[in-house]
């Protein structure tokens, strides 16, 4: 499988642009493994994450393509300078009495918060990297989850140490 | 209401309910006594900001069909002073908008109404996207509280052209008119060129707001790079020098910069022979000894042979399409790749390329000319002469050779109507089979003069395009040549023509088939000729009289050159029905997937 690049995005939050760039993955065969958009600090601006595979040739056009879209600001690769990329997920997972211990267990070595309990299901928010989440949903895999929604990651490129 | 409008100061909220256009379009236009100086500039509708901004960006002719959607606009058109040229069809209108374009070599416009009025410019959008043409296309829109309703003659137009505009808009608000038009125009032909939609809901062109001229737009987020990196082009002179056997690629480019002046130089100082993509041709002189006419699937044997020998490939505004390279891997293998782009997105897209530059063909052809002028080139010419003799053994093998029997060939009415105008005409085609004998056989010898839907193949293209040509350049002789599948695509545009008085020349080059796909049904699919015989077709000459237009038909050898001079003199559009060899083939031929030098010959 091609190496997996993470890009961020800056773009003009007006209507369509979230359209344009989705449409040109889609319109000339680029990958999209996952996407998080939201507004930025700006005035008029948005901030994209998306998470793409591709060979250095596709990745290469895919730059150029974004950039050349008159809506898109700045275009940054995070694979190759140090970024922190986190994602959240909220996990409806199913109780049971003798699994409420091992559950909230996991929740604190896991560092996540139980946001909503019913007799039946713990509802819980973990924020981290794709490592982190994979493996606690492994885990909690065989006490049954009901529900799982992601946001897909999120990232910026880390500063420069001074110093 | 109207009152309040006369009472804003500054810039107001907008005015856009309904109503207020009928009754506030009497105050517009005697708002002189009202506007207090210095604060804003008139009361205007959207419809009359339109008109104003079109004039102030040099707009003087407007191709286009009206409906309910842009009965505002047609209304203020009525008094503008600008031409409009009343199409039959939307498609027709686009491609006559480009052949203006390319013609005139200035922004073309199109305006058509809502829904069918806008998807029947589809096509001619996506044709200008594909061969990088400006065009400013205006579509009605319903109102905007209509809009999501599925209304009567309601379409997402703006959702539908976004994959092959340069950039669309959708104007909600009367008060960013005169900004959006003006950034429609500069991202338009600014850059690589290309097409510009503008989405005009009814209520907003007959809303009104204080007008005031928009400065030069700035967008934070659209900046192309014209001035080349100096260390490239040095790179660039530098492989120019070394080269042993060099060649240059000329493209739509050169045509869209105004390049072309500085590649003859650049072509004749260092003895370079230039070959050209359907789009480049005539960016060098078709009829130049250094020319080797066009490359690709249908090009010259010379040119062929000649990427695949050169050891450096110098291309110019050109983007190594498909039809061009044959298979990659093997295309120019002996050269390195230099390539000169304004896109980047060009660069490296279909072939790995040694030296790119980004920037305008002409100013970087300008400034390689500029380091060259420092350079001794005396024994250029002398080191060139191995190069030049082996490409003249590819010449002389003369692939385009045809052999005129008894019935007519149509190349020889292609050969014929270059003799007879002395390669003067301004040349649009079709798409298939004629077009390609057209950029065989009607060497082209200027720039802007060879007008063809080379990325999209339309076909339909030729007629509509030669209107619009023949309106740019009233004084030039403007020919399509055409086929008779694609003539019928858009022959309704005859009308337009008689109609404006513009006498463009159509050849139908007519064998009774699609002739390209029946070539390839007869080459590759075993003569199976599926749905490609055109058995009943009109009498194109009792046509060309249908619609007031002159017809005459050529059925024997004899019988060209007396209706080439009869078609060419009368005045008014005439149609030439030249009855054709019907199983003609296009040679030489590269099978699709192959290389460019494995062609098939005659």
């Amino acid at each position: 499988m091609e190496p997996k690049h993470v890009l961020t995005i800056t773009v003009d939050n007006q209507a369509g642009v979230l359209s344009r760039v989705v449409g040109l993955f889609s319109g000339r065969g680029f990958n999209i493994e996952s996407l998080c958009v939201a507004e930025s600090h700006e005035p008029g601006l948005s901030h994209m994450t998306i998470v793409t595979r591709a060979n250095a040739a596709v990745l290469e056009q895919i730059e150029k393509q974004l950039n050349k879209l008159v809506n898109v600001i700045k275009v940054q690769n995070l694979s190759d300078v140090p970024a922190v990329c986190r994602e959240m997920a909220l996990i409806k997972v199913r109780t049971r009495p003798e699994t409420r211990d091992e559950i909230l267990r996991l929740v604190d070595i896991f560092r996540c918060k139980v946001v909503d309990v019913t007799a039946e299901h713990y509802t819980l928010e973990v924020t981290g990297d794709e490592g982190k989440l994979a493996a606690l949903v492994d885990l909690l895999k065989p006490m049954g989850i009901k529900e799982l929604a992601r946001t897909g990651i999120t990232a910026l490129s880390r500063e420069k140490k001074t110093n | 209401m109207p009152n309040r409008v006369l009472n804003f100061k500054g810039k107001g909220p907008k005015e856009n309910s309904k109503g207020a256009a009928s009754q506030g379009a009497p105050e517009a236009g005697q708002d002189g006594q009202a506007v207090k100086k210095g604060t804003a500039g008139p009361v205007m509708t959207g419809a009359q900001i339109l008109m104003r901004m079109l004039k102030e960006e040099g707009v003087d002719t407007v191709f286009g069909y009206p409906g309910g959607a842009v009965l505002d606009i047609y209304d203020e058109l009525f008094r503008s002073g600008l031409r409009h040229v009343l199409a039959r069809h939307e498609q027709g209108a686009v491609h006559a908008a480009d052949g203006y374009a390319r013609a005139a070599h200035k922004t073309g416009v199109c305006l058509v109404t809502s829904g069918p009025g806008a998807t029947n410019t589809v096509t001619g959008v996506a044709s200008a996207y594909a061969d990088s043409i400006p065009l400013v296309v205006f579509t009605g829109q319903v109102p905007t509280r209509l809009i999501g309703n599925d209304a009567f003659q309601e379409v997402d137009i703006v959702g539908i052209t976004r994959p092959c505009t340069k950039h669309n808009y959708l104007v909600s608000d009367v008060e960013d008119l005169g900004r959006i038009i003006r950034e429609a125009f500069h991202i338009a032909r600014s850059g690589r060129p290309g097409p510009v939609l503008v989405d005009l809901p009814k209520d907003v062109m007959a809303a009104q707001c204080r007008f005031k001229m928009p400065p030069d737009p700035k967008l934070r987020t659209y900046n192309p790079t014209y001035e080349p990196n100096m260390r490239q082009v040095a790179k660039v002179v530098q492989l120019l020098l070394a080269s042993e056997r060099p060649l240059l690629f000329s493209g739509g480019g050169v045509v869209l910069s105004g390049a072309s002046e500085e590649l003859r130089k650049l072509a004749r100082r260092l003895h370079i022979p230039v070959t050209m993509s359907l789009m480049g041709l005539g960016t060098y002189p078709g009829t130049d000894p250094l020319s080797l006419g066009m490359l690709g699937m249908h090009g010259t044997c010379r040119a062929n042979m000649s990427t695949a020998h050169c050891d450096l490939l110098v291309g110019v505004g050109v983007r190594f399409d498909d039809r061009v390279t044959g298979r990659t891997e093997t295309f120019a293998s002996q050269a390195k790749i230099v390539h000169i782009d304004i896109d980047p997105t060009s660069i490296r897209k279909n072939v790995p390329v040694h030296t790119p530059v980004v920037g305008d063909c002409r100013i970087t052809l300008e400034r390689v000319n500029e380091l060259l002028d420092k350079e001794d080139l005396s024994g250029v010419g002398e080191k060139r002469q191995g190069w030049l003799s082996e490409i003249e053994e590819w010449r002389r093998g003369n692939a385009l050779a045809y052999e005129q029997a008894e019935t007519i060939k149509p190349q020889y009415v292609v050969q014929r109507l270059h003799a007879l105008t002395n390669g003067e005409a301004i040349i649009t085609t079709e798409v298939g089979q004629n077009q390609m004998w057209a950029a065989q056989y009607y060497h082209i010898d200027k720039p802007n003069q060879f007008i063809t839907s080379g990325g999209l193949g339309v076909m339909g293209f030729g007629l509509p395009a030669a209107i619009g040509a023949q309106v740019a350049r009233p004084g030039k002789l403007v020919v399509d040549v055409a086929g008779d599948g694609s003539i019928q695509m858009n022959i309704q545009e005859l009308a337009t023509a008689v109609q404006e008085g513009l006498p463009v020349k159509v050849c139908i080059l007519n064998n009774g088939y699609l002739g390209m796909v029946r070539q390839w049904q007869q080459l590759f699919y075993d003569k199976r000729y599926s749905q490609t015989r055109m058995e009943v077709a009109p009498d194109f000459v009792k046509l060309a009289e249908a619609y007031g237009a002159t017809g005459f038909r050529a059925t024997r050898v004899e019988e060209v050159d007396r209706v080439l001079k009869k078609g060419l003199e009368t005045p008014g559009p005439v149609i030439m029905d030249f009855v054709v060899d019907r199983e003609e083939c296009v040679y030489p031929m590269v099978p699709a997937g192959k290389s460019i030098t494995e062609m098939l010959l005659v």
